[in-house]
C-alpha cells in the first residue's frame, strides 16, 4: 500500500505530470505514425529503427545548422526514407511486411550507430555533444493555471503541435473521404479497387506518412525530452509503440491514453532513481516492458472476450489484383 | 502500381533464381554498403579488403569467426524452427541472456556440491531450461490468449538483458573483482573445452549436433512435418487436427532452450564469467541468419559462419581503420533487405507493364487469330 501511495503521490505533482507528457509525445508521434500505417494494411515493425534513426538524424543536423527545426525536418524526412524501402519491398515486391519489417529495425539501428560514432565535429562521435533544443514556451494565460497549466502549457513546440495533431488525426480519419479511403484500403482492398481507389498508392502513401511521424517522434526525443545522442536511445520505444496501436485499437485518440501511461510510468520511474531508493535502477528500468506486456495480456484477453477486433481486417496481407481467366 | 512492374507468378519457383539472388543479393548489399563508406569519407575496397582479412585471412582470424558463428549457430537454428511455423521469436537475445544467467548460477554457487565432470552437464541442462521457460513465456500468452509474440518476445530481450545487470552490478558481483562489473571467474571445470591454440570451443558441436538434430525432426518426424503444415497453411493444419497450441509450446522450449545454450556457450566457453558484453545482438543477428539460411539447418549452419566474418571483419576495421564496427550492422540489414527484394524472381516473373502482356497471358481466341502462324 505504502508503495502504491508513493508511487501515486509523486505521480500527482506538476513536474512528474509534465515529464510525463513530454515523455509520451515521442511515443505519442511513434504510435500515431504506425496507425497511419497499419490502417492502410501495411504492418511496418521497423518503428525502432526509424524512430533511432530519426533521433541521430535529427540531433546531426540541429547540432551542425545550429537550428532545431533543421534536425526536427531531417529527423521526419529520414523516417519517411526509410519507410519507403519497407513500402517498395512489401507492396511493389510483395516481400514478407514482418521480416522487412524487422530487416528494417536492424538495418536502422545499425546505420544510427554508425552515423553516431561519425557525425560529430571533423567526424568524431556525436555521444556528448550538447546542441540546440527546443526550449519550454510557456503559454501565456494557460500556463498560469494552478497545477495543469504547469504540466500541459509550460511545453515545447513540439508537445503543442501534437495537441493539435491527435483530433486532426482522428478527424481525418473518421470525418473525411481521404480518410475513408485509407480505412477501405486496410479493411478490404478489393472492394477499394473495385471503388476506383488506387489501392497501392495510398499503402505507399501512409507507409510514408506513418515513417515520417515516427521519425519525428525520434527528432523529438533527441531534440527535447532528452536532449543529445547516446548510442540505443529510443531503448524499445519504437516496440512500445507498435504495442500501443494494439492496445489503442487503432484509434488516435485511444492512443493518448497509452501514450499518457507509459509517459507516466517513465516518469515515476525517472523520479524513483533520482530520489534514491532502495528499489535496484535494473527492476527500475524494466517497468515499462513489463507494462508493455501486461498491457497487452490485457487487451488481447479483453478483446476476444468483447469479440471485437479492432485490427484492419486487411493488416499484413499483400493486395493482388485478381487475373482475368 | 507507383512503378510500372508486371508480375506473374511462375508455376513453380525458378531454381536458377534461387541461387543465384543470394549472391546477388550480397554483392549488391556491399554496393549499398560502399555508397555509405564514400559519403563517410572512407574507401570502401580496402575497407572490404580489411573486413574480409580479418574474418578469415588467417588462422587466428578464423577461429575468432568460428568463436562468433557459435552463438550465431545455436540463436540462428532456434529462431528458424520458430519462424518455420511462423511463430515469431524475435527474443533469442533475451534467451541467451537468462542461458548465461543459468549456467552462471550453476558455475558460480553449486560448483563445490557437484563432482566435477557433472558441473558442464548441469549447466548445460540449466540453461536450456532457462532459456525454454523464458521462450515459454510468450508462447503460453500466444496459445492461450493469442496476444501478439512479437512483441512480447522482444520485451522479454529489454527485461532478461536488464536481469543481467542487476546480477553482475548486484548480488553477484565479485567482491574481489576492484568494482569490474562482473561475476568471480568461474572454476575451471566450468569451461568449455577449447581446440588447443583457438578460442573455438566446444560449443561448436552443440551448434552441429542442434543441426542434424533439427533436420532430423523436420525431415523424418510426424512433429516436423506437423511444424511445416501449420507454416505452410495453419487452416489445412487445423483441419487436418494438428494441435497450433501444443506445436507453439514444444517449439518454443526447443527454440528457446538452443537460444539458453549460446548463453552457456558465450559464458562459459569465452568469458568464464556474466559480465557486460554478453548481449551484444547475436540474437538479432539471428534472425538474419535464420532467413538467409532459408530457415534450412545447414543453411543456418553456413550463412552463420558468414555472419559471424561480417562480424569479426567489423570489429578489425574498427581497431585498424577507426571506422565504426556498425559497418557490419548496416551490410548484414542491406543483405536482407536485398534477399528479400530478389525472393520476388524466385517466385514471381518480372516485366515492364508497357510490354505487351496480352499475348502472352491469355490463350488465343478460338477461331480468331491464334490458329493463324
Amino acid at each position: 500500500m505504502s508503495l502504491i501511495t508513493s508511487v501515486l503521490s509523486l505521480l500527482f505533482t506538476p513536474t512528474t505530470l509534465a515529464v510525463t507528457i513530454r515523455g509520451g509525445t515521442s511515443l505519442l508521434y511513434a504510435t500515431l505514425g504506425e496507425i497511419f500505417t497499419e490502417r492502410s494494411g501495411i504492418l511496418n515493425l521497423g518503428v525502432e529503427g526509424m524512430m533511432i534513426m530519426g533521433a541521430v538524424t535529427g540531433f546531426a543536423a540541429a547540432f551542425r545548422t545550429g537550428d532545431v527545426w533543421a534536425g526536427v525536418i531531417t529527423g521526419t524526412v529520414v523516417g519517411g526514407l526509410l519507410a519507403l524501402i519497407h513500402a517498395f519491398l512489401t507492396i511493389t515486391l510483395r516481400a514478407d511486411q514482418t521480416v522487412s519489417g524487422l530487416a528494417l529495425t536492424l538495418f536502422g539501428s545499425g546505420l544510427a550507430s554508425f552515423l553516431g560514432q561519425r557525425l560529430g565535429p571533423g567526424g568524431t562521435p556525436l555521444v556528448g555533444q550538447i546542441g540546440p533544443k527546443f526550449e519550454k514556451l510557456p503559454i501565456p494565460g494557460l500556463s498560469a493555471i494552478p497545477f495543469f497549466g504547469q504540466a500541459l502549457f509550460q511545453q515545447d513546440v513540439l508537445v503543442y503541435a501534437i495537441y493539435l495533431l491527435v483530433p486532426l488525426a482522428w478527424y481525418f480519419l473518421y470525418k473525411t473521404r481521404p480518410g475513408l479511403h485509407l480505412r477501405a484500403v486496410g479493411e478490404n482492398p478489393q472492394t477499394a479497387d473495385a471503388m476506383g481507389v488506387n489501392v497501392a498508392g495510398i499503402r505507399y502513401l501512409y507507409t510514408i506518412v506513418g515513417g515520417m511521424l515516427v521519425g519525428l517522434g525520434g527528432a523529438h526525443l533527441s531534440l527535447a525530452y532528452t536532449p543529445g545522442w547516446t548510442e540505443g536511445m529510443t531503448a524499445g520505444r519504437g516496440w512500445i509503440a507498435i504495442a500501443l496501436v494494439i492496445f489503442a485499437t487503432w484509434d488516435p485518440v485511444r492512443a493518448v491514453v497509452g501514450a499518457v501511461l507509459f509517459g507516466a510510468i517513465n516518469a515515476v520511474q525517472l523520479r524513483l532513481q533520482a530520489q534514491g531508493t532502495t528499489i535496484p535502477a535494473a527492476f527500475l528500468n524494466m517497468m515499462p516492458y513489463v507494462f508493455t506486456i501486461l498491457v497487452l495480456v490485457v487487451i488481447t484477453w479483453w478483446e476476444a472476450f468483447s469479440r471485437r477486433v479492432g485490427a484492419p481486417a486487411a493488416l499484413g496481407l499483400p493486395y493482388v489484383r485478381e487475373e482475368k481467366g | 502500381m507507383m512503378i510500372p512492374l508486371k508480375v506473374e507468378k511462375r508455376l513453380a519457383p525458378s531454381r536458377t533464381a534461387g541461387f543465384l539472388v543470394p549472391f546477388i543479393s550480397l554483392l549488391l548489399a556491399l554496393v549499398f554498403g560502399g555508397v555509405i563508406l564514400l559519403v563517410a569519407g572512407a574507401n570502401p575496397l580496402t575497407t572490404y579488403k580489411a573486413m574480409f582479412l580479418g574474418a578469415f585471412g588467417s588462422k587466428y582470424s578464423l577461429s575468432e569467426t568460428m568463436v562468433k558463428a557459435i552463438p550465431l549457430m545455436l540463436c540462428g537454428l532456434g529462431v528458424s524452427i520458430a519462424f518455420r511455423m511462423l511463430f515469431w521469436n524475435i527474443g533469442a537475445e533475451g534467451q541467451l541472456a537468462v542461458g548465461g544467467i543459468a549456467a552462471a548460477g550453476v558455475a558460480l554457487f553449486w560448483a563445490d556440491g557437484l563432482p566435477e565432470a557433472l558441473l558442464l552437464p548441469t549447466m548445460f541442462v540449466a540453461s536450456f531450461v532457462a532459456g525454454a521457460l523464458w521462450g515459454l513465456v510468450p508462447a503460453l500468452l500466444k496459445a492461450f490468449i493469442r496476444v501478439n509474440e512479437i512483441i512480447t518476445t522482444l520485451m522479454m530481450n529489454y527485461i532478461a538483458i536488464l536481469w543481467v545487470e542487476y546480477l553482475f552490478y548486484g548480488p553477484w558481483k565479485d567482491p574481489a573483482g576492484y568494482g569490474f562489473p562482473g561475476t568471480a571467474q568461474f572454476p575451471e571445470a566450468a569451461w568449455l573445452p577449447r581446440l588447443p591454440g583457438t578460442r573455438v570451443h566446444l560449443g561448436l558441436t552443440f551448434g552441429i549436433v542442434a543441426a542434424v538434430f533439427i533436420w532430423l525432426v523436420m525431415g523424418r518426424t510426424k512433429w516436423g512435418y506437423e511444424i511445416r503444415v501449420i507454416g505452410e497453411n495453419p487452416r489445412a493444419a487445423s483441419y487436418a487436427g494438428i494441435s497450433l497450441m501444443r506445436n507453439i509450446i514444444l517449439v518454443m522450449i526447443l527454440s528457446g532452450g538452443l537460444a539458453g545454450l549460446a548463453g552457456m556457450a558465450e559464458v562459459s566457453g569465452i568469458s568464464h564469467r556474466l559480465q557486460k558484453g554478453l548481449t551484444v545482438g547475436y540474437g538479432y543477428t539471428a534472425i538474419i541468419v535464420a532467413w538467409l539460411g532459408k530457415l534450412n539447418p545447414w543453411g543456418v549452419l553456413l550463412v552463420a559462419i558468414l555472419l559471424a566474418g561480417l562480424l569479426v571483419g567489423g570489429d578489425q576495421i574498427q581497431i585498424t581503420m577507426q571506422l565504426p564496427a556498425a559497418v557490419a550492422l548496416i551490410l548484414q540489414g542491406a543483405i536482407l533487405f536485398f534477399m528479400l527484394g530478389g525472393e520476388l524472381f524466385t517466385r514471381y516473373r518480372l516485366r515492364l507493364e508497357w510490354m505487351p502482356a496480352e499475348q502472352a497471358l491469355s490463350p488465343p481466341p478460338i477461331g480468331g487469330r491464334g490458329s493463324e502462324p
